[in-house]
């Protein structure tokens, strides 16, 4: 508890400057609005906020699911086959390196539904790390006790199941907590690229919107939400990784080998 | 090529003239030639590095020789038993962290498809007998390294193998932790120990056959019947020193003359190995330089 306490004084001290820096130095809302705007702001407008934060979220998780299901199906195929690991991951890398900015707006050509690419822009940001840390995970297994299941002959059912995903598990954990980070800043660059028009549109379109007003209260009131949600996902990951490994994983740091 | 007709048949663990050679083209043994019988326990000592661990790893069926022969449980692969016939016990504990004491032990069991609820009588039994009954719950990060090491002989013993080849198994452990365990092993081995647990197993006990590698002298002649000495690279047996003290042997053998005679022996026999190359004509080298005239002398 006590370790909350710091981070929580020195986030509300920042806060609180801020607020006062706006008051005195009179800066004009539309310039720098100060958090009290911001939190009212929120609250006014909080209808609509809601329905393209719920968009987003959506877009967020559906990607990172794809993500995790593609990366970890795909390190699994990897992992079974060298050969189709030196055919195929250039590809990969290929995908990881092209700044989604630049694609996404051919994405959305090609692709007629408008969620259908803006999953597919979130899940190619978020599929690698998934991808590269399942693979990592799976070759993770100690090698001796590689020999022990060799030595009492499991079948490769055995392998996979009593072995290398248990190993690869912390790998697989680490690579969701920035591949849900990722998967949302994904989202909300192609819903930028997108642009604010059509209905169900996510809270970068809000952005848009609110920025060709010069809304920039509401501008802030919907990064603030991002921003939040960001936290929520890495708090869920962190919370789910130390509830899955916490007897071995965390231990084994705590005693420090 | 022609060999020496060697009595194997009798033999549980046997090499004749194995070499290995590694990838890389590393000669790590040479001519290695060795005979476990039923039941008997040896220790191979050696510096790190001369192919002890090779040694293991051959019996095992984990690598496969260069040249030469090898008879082993292990190796026989048509045989049914051959899955349960080896166990291996690491230098490290070499436990799955995710996994409880218990389902540690499981482990060789559940991979030969026997229950959880089968198996659960033998792996208490197997527990408790390395003084673990309790900690069947327990996760290996809760354990100390002693606890840990106990478990991973636990989890050889428990299907009841026919060999057991230990790698270094006390190295990384403190001493104190080390004679115990030492003791301790001795009595897992050699049975009839004064415990509920072993009446089940006296009658249709197989005896085990041990190969037990080590860098310490006096570890080598507290466990084993017999010590072969190998040299460094290109591993090969150099050596051989009988310790004829019968069992059990408790604490107080390491206080006898007979023990500070077979330590002397192998302090020799390894500052002969190790100070200058092999002597032929060594009182206790079995192998002369004769094997190594037919073969390129290795320069390392």
């Amino acid at each position: 508890m006590k370790q909350r306490v710091l981070p929580a004084l020195v986030l509300l001290g920042l806060v609180a400057a801020w607020e006062l820096l706006v008051r005195i130095a009179n800066i004009p809302a539309f310039t720098l609005p100060p958090p009290s705007l911001i939190a009212q702001t929120l609250f006014a407008n909080f209808g609509s906020l809601a329905a393209s934060w719920w968009t987003t979220v959506k877009i967020t998780f559906g990607a990172l699911a794809l993500a995790c299901a593609g990366g970890g199906l795909i390190a699994a195929v990897f992992a079974l086959s060298p050969l189709l690991e030196r055919a195929l991951l250039p590809v990969a890398v290929i995908l990881q390196v092209t700044p989604l900015v630049a694609v996404a707006p051919l994405i959305l050509i090609y692709v007629e539904s408008t969620t259908a690419a803006l999953l597919l822009c979130a899940w190619i940001v978020a599929f690698f790390p998934m991808l590269s840390n399942t693979l990592a995970g799976l070759r993770a297994a100690e090698v001796h006790l590689r020999d022990l299941f060799r030595l009492y002959r499991a079948t490769p059912l055995q392998r996979l199941r009593l072995l290398l995903l248990p190993s690869a598990l912390p790998y697989f954990l680490a690579g969701l907590r920035i591949s849900g980070g990722l998967s949302l800043i994904g989202a909300v660059t192609a819903e930028m690229v997108a642009g604010a028009a059509g209905r169900d549109t996510g809270l970068a379109s809000r952005i848009l919107e609110a920025s060709f007003r010069t809304e920039t209260p509401k501008m802030f009131a919907a990064l603030t939400l991002l921003v939040l949600t960001g936290v929520m996902i890495y708090a869920l990951f962190n919370w789910l990784s130390l509830r899955l490994l916490g007897r071995w994983h965390a231990s084994a740091s705590r005693h420090g080998e | 090529m022609h060999t020496r007709a060697m009595p194997t048949t009798l033999a549980t663990i046997a090499l004749q003239q194995v070499s290995k050679r590694f990838a890389g083209g590393l000669l790590a043994l040479e001519d290695v030639s060795l005979q476990v019988a039923p039941g008997e326990f040896v220790a191979l000592l050696g510096p790190s590095g001369c192919g002890k661990s090779t040694v293991l790893r051959l019996v095992a069926g984990l690598d496969e020789a260069s040249s030469g022969e090898l008879q082993a449980p292990a190796l026989k692969r048509g045989s049914e038993q051959a899955n349960e016939a080896t166990a291996f016990v690491f230098q490290q504990p070499t436990l799955m962290p995710w996994a409880s004491v218990f389902d540690n032990v499981w482990l060789p069991l559940r991979l030969q498809g026997v229950s959880r609820h089968e198996a659960a009588p033998r792996v208490r039994q197997v527990l408790a007998g390395v003084g673990l009954a309790e900690f069947e719950r327990a996760y290996p990060a809760e354990l100390s390294g002693g606890m840990q090491m106990r478990t991973s002989i636990a989890r050889a013993l428990v299907t009841q193998p026919q060999v057991l080849l230990m790698d270094e198994p006390f190295a990384a452990l403190d001493d104190i932790t080390r004679r115990k365990l030492n003791t301790d092993l001795l009595q897992w081995w050699h049975g009839p120990a004064p415990s509920s647990a072993q009446a089940m197993t006296t009658a249709d006990r197989v005896p085990i056959t041990a190969l037990f590698v080590t860098h310490s002298v006096s570890e080598a002649v507290f466990l084993s019947q017999r010590v072969l000495v190998m040299s460094a690279r290109p591993g090969r047996i150099v050596a051989e020193v009988a310790v004829p003290e019968p069992y059990p042997r408790t604490q107080a053998f390491r206080l006898t003359p007979a023990f500070a005679e077979a330590c002397r022996q192998l302090s020799q026999a390894l500052e002969l190995a190790h100070g200058a190359p092999a002597q032929p004509g060594s009182s206790h080298a079995p192998h002369t330089e004769a094997s190594a005239t037919h073969a390129p002398a290795p320069s390392v």
